[in-house]
């Protein structure tokens, strides 16, 4: 009897110990792409920041949830006055940010009055232009009043850009961040990796990760390999989209092909000719076949889109049949334009693979309805100096990332040189209206005149192509805004 | 030259070969390729060598060889017309400084060494960011470093003529610098400058497909041997045929110059060997 | 010496100045502006502005580089305008991994190349020599960055021997860094080996056609002799030489190397700062390389007089 119990206490023992030693792993090694410039979410528009940065270090008074929603952050709720211009929020007590100083209402003003400052070098300081004022109520109320109504006003505070910072870090965040999330800045080898950590003294849900590693691998086919090996078990944004049907035949990973909000389209110079008129640029759609397009730039992965909204979107309608690939149309098209023999242009392409990739094909297919452009590769600081600031272009691609973007096109001198009366007026109504039915209907009329103008052939909507360990739970599967989120990442064992 | 001591040289046969035979596939690529290179065909994408396409495809569905093909017209080009620039400017350099000598001589020889300073490839990034890629950007880049090369070579040379009895002798019957430098000096570099060259085209491949590689070279739809690889590169594992051609022409063609240029050498400057 | 010591010296620093200069008004009129970069498509001009004015952009062309001068006299190479830390500390980061890949690519270079010219030297004009000396004009013409593409699709992919590209750090283990340094310093070091062994087997045979090797061997001492006690010494001064300038060469040669294997080493991050604009590290960098090369020269130059007096009196 004695020896039994024995028995049982070392199955016991050894049981305990067993799952002890197969205790969940707690460290977690992300593969990113790009290297951040610098790690301060408010002076800089790089993805690169948010994607290591945005929920685990920084929070806001509101954050975008992993479906595109508000939700609460550092403000735990808020009251919106009749007029719908004055937001009192509330803050969470008891916050600390990371170098032990207080957080509290002085700092939400700080950081407002900071990013719409005369001296902000906030990189969406337009996400602010609504704010009229800031008041401290007390030390946990803040109440914030605007010029007028805003229906993005929240979700805009949700923004990376839109993070909360302490007066006493705000100058040295491009280097070591402080914060109040759930991690902690730890390391930064420049060129390799950054490394963050939990946050023993969180206000809210602790991290379930000890520690996470975000290392810089720029090569996809370093990526690949990485995963393989196991040497980074994540990659949120993979970029070899070639080699992504090896690892979805592999069971010990899980493929997860989510949206984003990137509208890749062929940008055209509106104002500029043979652009200016409709009809070639209806043309130039109609001689792009999306389909080929998405499989020779893309490998297959990413949504055909025939206006510029996201396919996740509950308003999207497809109006890919408006544009549909017809180069018989196209050639009729552009004779009736005045352009029998076709004409030469420029194509001016940034780095990034579906530019180049896409571009490639792009100019073979005009060729074929006797369009000649010349495809001259830029990188950003001159597509950003070029196309972007002196619209000195032709053509061009790029895909928009920002989430909530339709109204660049009624916006003036952007750089479309798309000038529609009527598209404006659209996004005005939007702008104005609360109500959800009435919204949708606007954004239906709003992506049918784009269709209908082509200031732009829409292309395809970026995928997000997440590749990690199967055993991985709580990674986002969509990427609403570029974020990784690791708050509610752990390891199954 | 002596044609019969010309063949007796393996080297310069075989070098003379190779290359006669890839100014063949460029000439050729002009009238015929076995498939249009401007023409993409996305379903038969990343196809391995096959009968229908020797060397197979790459990830657009454009035929592999055809794009080699081509391609050697493009590195043929920047090559050469970048040997044409360094020549043409570093010759008369180097024979003006030693024709002077003195301070002319001096400041020459300092610039030379400043273009020397300047880390090629760098440089060439940093020319390509002024201008933009393509393959014009390239051709000045590498212009730009074969120009002290041959104006140390031709200098060298030359300042040893100036030394040899019959350049003296023309001095003392009154002939001008510029005369002796056109009718003595020039005609008796004529053949170290020719191997200089063929080695100088070589290095222009090899630097017009790390150039291409890195994205400054020439621009699509011209297919280009670097940029081939630097495609290549990401599809490794998928498509190793894609990076495995374009890299053998390049080092047939770099192979079949330095033959050449070695087996020039020898047959016709037998000093040096 | 003194004195053609001290004019080869001044006439570096003074070809360091115009070469300063070069770069820096190179550098300005590339287009693109690091503050808009930095501030991507939905920033407001008055953003922009204010970063401009952070990075000190604003300030004229001559007063920015003479501070950037006066900064480079005292060894201040100024701050990033992306990564805003010193530019020197970046610079820090990236030699150590840039030095030792030179230093291994040049080491195992080195290793190759003097046994196979030795080697083909001893046996002129036999079997060995002719295929010895084939493969080195393979070498030769083999691109260092095709070479790399295969050496990876072999031990990274098929193989998954070492990793294919990417640099841990020091600080995350000696040997774990060291093995991704591998296959780069294979790659660096098979066109250089190339090289070097062609040039060891001309220089050996150029000495062994002196007259005092003649003599020496009229004297009863065996080839193998000769080879070894006197010609090796003496043809050690041009394989230096080109020794010294691979070293050169490598330290700023690698740039297409790393982008193969992504290394961050110096090559990538200049790379990296041309497109970000981040000019001002270009310059720092590019200053450096060619300040390295200068010296190595003006070292190669200086070695040579000493061996060589009459070079001394022709200059």
């Amino acid at each position: 009897m004695k020896s039994w119990k024995l028995v049982i206490a070392g199955v016991a023992v050894s049981l305990v110990m067993s799952s002890a030693s197969y205790a969940a792993k707690t460290d977690l090694v992300l593969g990113i792409v790009l290297e951040p410039p610098h790690l301060d979410p408010t002076a800089g528009a790089a993805a690169a920041i948010d994607e290591i940065v945005y929920a685990n270090i920084f929070e806001g008074l509101t954050r975008i949830g992993p479906k595109g929603d508000v939700l609460p952050a550092l403000a735990e709720s808020w009251t919106q006055s009749e007029d719908g211009k004055v937001y009192t929020f509330k803050l969470h007590k008891d916050v600390k940010f990371h170098d032990g100083t207080a957080f509290d209402a002085d700092d939400v003003k700080f950081s407002l009055d900071r990013a719409r400052g005369n001296t902000s070098t906030n990189a969406q300081k337009g996400l602010f232009a609504a704010i009229d004022t800031v008041d401290v109520v007390d030390p946990s109320t803040v109440r914030v009043t605007l010029k007028q109504p805003s229906g993005d006003f929240l979700y805009n505070m949700g923004w990376g850009d839109a993070v909360i910072v302490a007066p006493e870090s705000a100058g040295t965040n491009k280097d070591k961040p402080v914060g109040t999330g759930p991690f902690k800045f730890n390391s930064w080898a420049k060129g390799s990796q950054i490394v963050i950590a939990k946050n023993p003294d969180y206000w809210g849900k602790p991290a379930l990760l000890d520690k996470a590693t975000f290392r810089v691998i720029p090569d996809p086919a370093a990526a690949t390999a990485a995963l393989l090996a196991g040497d980074v078990q994540a990659f949120p944004v993979f970029p070899s989209y070639e080699s992504i049907p090896q690892f979805q035949a592999d069971p010990r990973f899980k493929v997860v092909i989510g949206t984003t909000e990137g509208e890749t389209v062929l940008g055209m110079n509106n104002k500029k000719p043979p652009f200016d008129n409709p009809k070639v640029r209806q043309a130039v759609a109609r001689a792009i076949d999306r389909k080929s397009l998405i499989d020779g730039a893309m490998f297959g992965f990413g949504m055909p889109i025939g206006s510029f909204f996201p396919p996740h979107h509950p308003a999207y309608i497809d109006l890919t049949a408006e544009t549909a690939y017809d180069p018989e149309l196209a050639k009729k098209l552009i004779a009736e334009a005045g352009h029998p023999d076709g004409f030469k242009t420029t194509l001016k392409l940034p780095p990034p693979t579906y530019a180049r990739r896409g571009g490639e094909i792009i100019a073979a297919e005009l060729r074929e309805i006797g369009i000649e452009a010349e495809i001259i590769p830029v990188e950003w600081a001159q597509w950003l100096d070029q196309v972007f600031k002196n619209k000195d272009y032709d053509m061009t691609i790029v895909s928009h990332t920002e989430p909530n973007d339709l109204n660049i096109f009624s916006r003036d001198d952007y750089y479309f040189n798309y000038d529609s009366p009527a598209f404006k007026d659209l996004i005005k109504q939007i702008d104005a209206t609360s109500n959800g039915a009435e919204r949708t209907g606007l954004y239906q009329q709003a992506q049918k005149l784009l269709a209908k103008d082509v200031p732009a052939a829409f292309l395809f909507q970026l995928p997000k192509t997440g590749i990690w360990d199967a055993k991985i739970k709580g990674l986002w599967e969509n990427g609403p805004i570029q974020a990784n989120d690791l708050t509610a990442v752990k390891w199954l064992d | 030259m002596n044609i019969g001591k010309a063949l007796a040289n393996r080297s310069f046969c075989v070098g003379l070969i190779v290359t006669g035979m890839i100014a063949l596939v460029a000439l050729a690529s002009f009238v015929w390729t076995p498939y249009p290179v401007a023409a993409l065909d996305i379903a038969s994408k990343l196809k391995p060598p096959s009968a229908a396409h020797w060397l197979g495809t790459d990830h657009f569905g454009r035929d592999i060889l055809s794009m080699i093909m081509v391609g050697s017209r493009n590195s043929i080009a920047v090559a050469s017309v970048s040997v044409a620039i360094g020549a043409g400017i570093g010759v008369p350099l180097g024979l003006w400084g030693a024709a002077s000598g003195g301070y002319i001589d001096e400041v020459l020889m300092r610039f030379n060494d400043l273009v020397f300073a300047f880390p090629a490839l760098l440089s060439a990034v940093m020319i390509t960011a002024v201008f933009g890629p393509g393959a014009i950007n390239a051709i000045i880049a590498i212009g730009i470093f074969n120009i002290p090369v041959f104006a140390r070579v031709a200098r060298a040379a030359a300042l040893s003529l100036w030394s040899r009895e019959f350049v003296i002798a023309a001095g003392a019957i009154g002939k001008s610098p510029a005369r002796i430098t056109r009718d003595h000096i020039l005609p008796n570099l004529a053949s170290l400058l020719i191997v200089q060259a063929t080695i100088q085209f070589s290095l222009g491949i090899l630097a017009e497909a790390g150039l291409s590689y890195v994205g400054l070279g020439s621009q699509p739809p011209m297919p280009s041997w670097g940029r081939m690889l630097f495609e290549a590169q990401t599809m490794i594992g998928l498509a190793p045929h894609m990076a495995l051609f374009p890299g053998l022409a390049i080092v047939i063609t770099v192979l079949g110059l330095n033959l050449l240029g070695d087996g020039l050498r020898d047959v016709l400057d037998p000093r040096f060997r | 010496m003194l004195s053609y010591a001290t004019k080869r010296a001044l006439i570096a620093i003074f070809t360091l100045l115009v070469a300063s200069l070069v770069v820096f008004t190179m550098l300005e009129i590339v287009p693109g502006d690091p503050a808009r970069l930095m501030l991507g498509m939905n920033a407001t001009e008055d953003a922009v502005h204010n970063l401009q004015q952070q990075m000190g952009l604003n300030q004229p062309l001559a007063i920015r580089y003479f501070s950037w001068l006066g900064g480079l006299l005292t060894g201040d190479l100024g701050k990033s305008y992306t990564y805003s830390v010193p530019v020197f500390d970046l610079i820090k980061e990236r030699v150590a991994v840039s030095l030792p890949l030179a230093a291994i690519s040049l080491a195992l270079s080195t290793l190759i190349a003097l046994p196979v010219g030795i080697f083909a030297a001893s046996k002129r004009g036999e079997f060995s020599d002719t295929l010895a000396m084939g493969v080195a004009q393979m070498g030769v013409a083999i691109p260092n960055f095709w070479f790399a593409l295969l050496l990876v699709y072999v031990f990274a992919v098929t193989l998954r021997l070492v990793p294919a590209g990417g640099f841990p750090g020091w600080s995350a283990g000696f040997g774990v860094s060291l093995k991704s340094l591998i296959l780069p310093s294979i790659a660096l070091a098979l066109p250089q080996a190339a090289i070097l062994a062609r040039v060891t087997r001309s220089a050996l045979l150029e000495v062994l056609g002196e007259d005092y090797i003649r003599t020496a061997r009229a004297k009863g001492l065996s080839r193998r002799q000769v080879l070894y006690r006197h010609a090796l010494r003496n043809a050690l001064i041009p394989v230096l030489t080109i020794l010294g300038l691979q070293f050169a060469f490598l330290l700023a040669g690698t740039i297409i190397i790393e982008n193969v294997f992504y290394l961050p080493g110096l090559g990538r991050l200049v790379f990296q700062a041309i497109t970000q604009r981040d000019l001002i590290v270009v310059e720092g960098v590019v200053m450096l390389l060619i300040a390295t090369l200068i010296l190595v020269n003006l070292l190669v130059d200086l070695s040579y007089a000493a061996v060589d007096p009459r070079l001394r009196r022709r200059s």
